[in-house]
């Protein structure tokens, strides 16, 4: 059955393979250092499992040094030039989509087939998994499809993706690291304490207050946290469930989903959510890297007084 | 109280610009600590919870494909493609992007979009086509806020999409939550009471786009072309 370990050992040999062509980049200062860190991801993908825990955790602090001292080396510049690539857009036309919209569409029908040909019996891919191995099949088929149709050379996907990678830089890992921070702060307990404050803050007798304390605590923790998945149990069993619907008899349904919501505009506000705010940013080559924070700020904001407003006057209906 | 240092060190940490890694490092190390956890464990459970993550990481596998179609030419294609169809502003050419991707996100294909798939190879060099289409060479500081709303508008279309459909992860997790206190939602509920905020987020995100691009337009029509224009 194809699942997790199967696209985790595609990811790695595709970062092994940054990690060699490094090796052979002498054009650029400190391209080494970039090596060693695609080696050092390339080996969590590939080994994880068998370095145990805290082989692991010496392997993200190794990570960590080489990103946080002296910074890794800028991306290099794309391959051709402007007037070579203008010249193979008019030429290749229509078919520069094909590849394009082929990623997308592949994945969303690969999840839906992979999970159909579980449900009936034939569990090629591990249906838990279906998304992530459709994603990278995807990312395969698109490759197949985009080199003969684009007349590229074979060398073409390794060497543009490691253009690719190094112009994210030290933010590819970034989601994932931010990912294990959250799993630490479970394990002390953290968000225990912010529920325990959240509860203690407001005035227990108060429909308003419980509605606007929960809402905008959704969104408060969410930007502390990065995600609101990891805000809604601490905040709905702190003052949503007990206050809301419990003493003042409001409906959980709509509670849960305006207050999950309410944590997405968080989502929109803080780097802590680095996959939607600090990742993009990265792979746009913006110079500042809040930028598609402040560009989301008002939508975010007006957004929170909607949800305030729709849970006070929708809850007790 | 003192668990929430790991908290404070990441504020201060972003505030002050510092690069991330080491100061999210910091903190989980400030937060284990303050919970009793000794150094090697600190490290341990970090590490463990890293290697738990590596799903996050596995959509750098399309980046590939996506820089060999950039080397042939995607996003010139996209470009011109947007250029000869002078109605697609760039504030119309995001709002329709919203629409398809809060769309799709609603019917639970919350695939068909996402940064390094959509955004950086059609989404942003079209939004980008359309103002150079109407107003030339970009000043950077256009050129970079442009980018910036491709990657907020495919961000705000599928936040507030991907609720109303009823088996996406958040729906599942509100519903399973509440269970455990007792308390039973129908999934479909929990979808229904998403679409007021979908279709909130349609209009105030739609309206901003539309005033980014009267701003864009005040900014960079250039008087001299227009002389009524001119203010």
């Amino acid at each position: 059955m194809i699942g997790k370990a199967e696209v985790y050992a595609l990811a790695g040999l595709m970062f092994a393979a940054y990690a060699l062509l490094g090796l052979f980049d002498r054009g650029r200062p400190r391209s080494w250092k970039n090596s060693l860190f695609w080696a050092l991801l390339a080996t969590s993908f590939l080994a994880g499992d068998r370095l145990g825990d805290l082989g692991n955790g010496l392997l993200v602090v190794a990570l960590v040094l080489l990103a946080g001292i002296g910074g890794l080396a800028p991306a290099a510049q794309p391959i051709g030039s402007d007037s070579r690539r203008q010249a193979s857009s008019q030429r290749l036309g229509w078919r520069l989509f094909v590849p394009a919209l082929a990623l997308p569409l592949v994945t969303v029908l690969g999840t839906m087939l992979f999970k159909r040909l579980a449900a009936a019996g034939y569990a090629i891919v591990d249906p838990a998994q279906a998304t992530l191995v459709a994603l990278a099949a995807a990312s395969l088929i698109a490759i197949l499809v985009a080199l003969p149709l684009l007349r590229q050379p074979w060398s073409a996907p390794l060497h543009e993706g490691r253009r690719l990678i190094d112009s994210v830089g030290w933010a590819a890992v970034l989601p994932q690291m931010l990912a294990a921070l959250g799993a630490v702060f479970a394990v002390a307990g953290v968000g225990q304490v912010v529920g325990d404050l959240a509860a203690q803050a407001m005035p227990a007798d108060s429909r308003v207050a419980a509605v606007v304390v929960y809402t905008v605590g959704m969104a408060a923790f969410t930007m502390v946290m990065g995600n609101a998945f990891a805000a809604f149990p601490v905040m709905t069993a702190g003052i949503g469930l007990p206050l809301i619907v419990q003493r003042f008899g409001g409906d959980a349904a709509i509670m849960g989903a305006i207050g999950m919501l309410s944590g997405f505009c968080g989502t929109l506000m803080t780097p802590m959510a680095a996959n939607f705010n600090l990742v993009p940013a990265a792979l746009l080559e913006l110079s500042d890297r809040n930028a598609v924070i402040k560009a989301q700020l008002p939508t975010a904001l007006l957004m929170l007084a909607f949800n305030t407003v729709a849970l006070y006057v929708l809850v007790w209906r | 109280m003192i668990k929430l240092l790991g908290i404070a060190v990441i504020v201060a940490g972003f505030a002050l610009r510092l690069n991330p890694l080491p100061v999210i490092a910091a903190a989980a190390l400030v937060t284990g600590l303050a919970a009793g956890l000794d150094v090697v464990a600190v490290i341990s459970a970090f590490g463990k919870a890293f290697n738990e993550s590596r799903y996050v990481s596995v959509v750098w596998l399309v980046l590939p494909v996506i820089g060999v179609l950039e080397r042939a030419g995607l996003r010139e294609r996209a470009g011109a493609l947007v250029s000869r169809l002078k109605v697609l502003t760039t504030g119309r050419l995001l709002g329709l992007y919203f629409v398809l991707r809060q769309a799709s996100a609603a019917m639970g294909l919350t695939s068909l979009g996402g940064h390094p798939q959509m955004v950086r190879p059609l989404v942003a060099p079209m939004a980008l086509a359309a103002a150079e289409a109407r107003f030339g060479q970009l000043p950077a500081a256009w050129h970079e806020r442009i980018r910036a709303h491709a990657a907020a508008t495919d961000n705000v279309a599928l936040f507030f999409g991907e609720d109303v459909f009823i088996a996406i992860g958040s729906i599942l997790l509100i519903k399973g939550f509440l269970e455990q206190n007792g308390v039973i939602v129908e999934p479909l509920h929990l979808s229904l009471w998403a679409i007021p905020s979908a279709i909130a987020a349609l209009l105030i995100h739609g309206i901003r786009l539309a005033l980014f691009e009267r701003r864009l337009s005040r900014a960079l029509r250039s008087p001299p072309a227009e002389p009524g224009e001119s203010a």
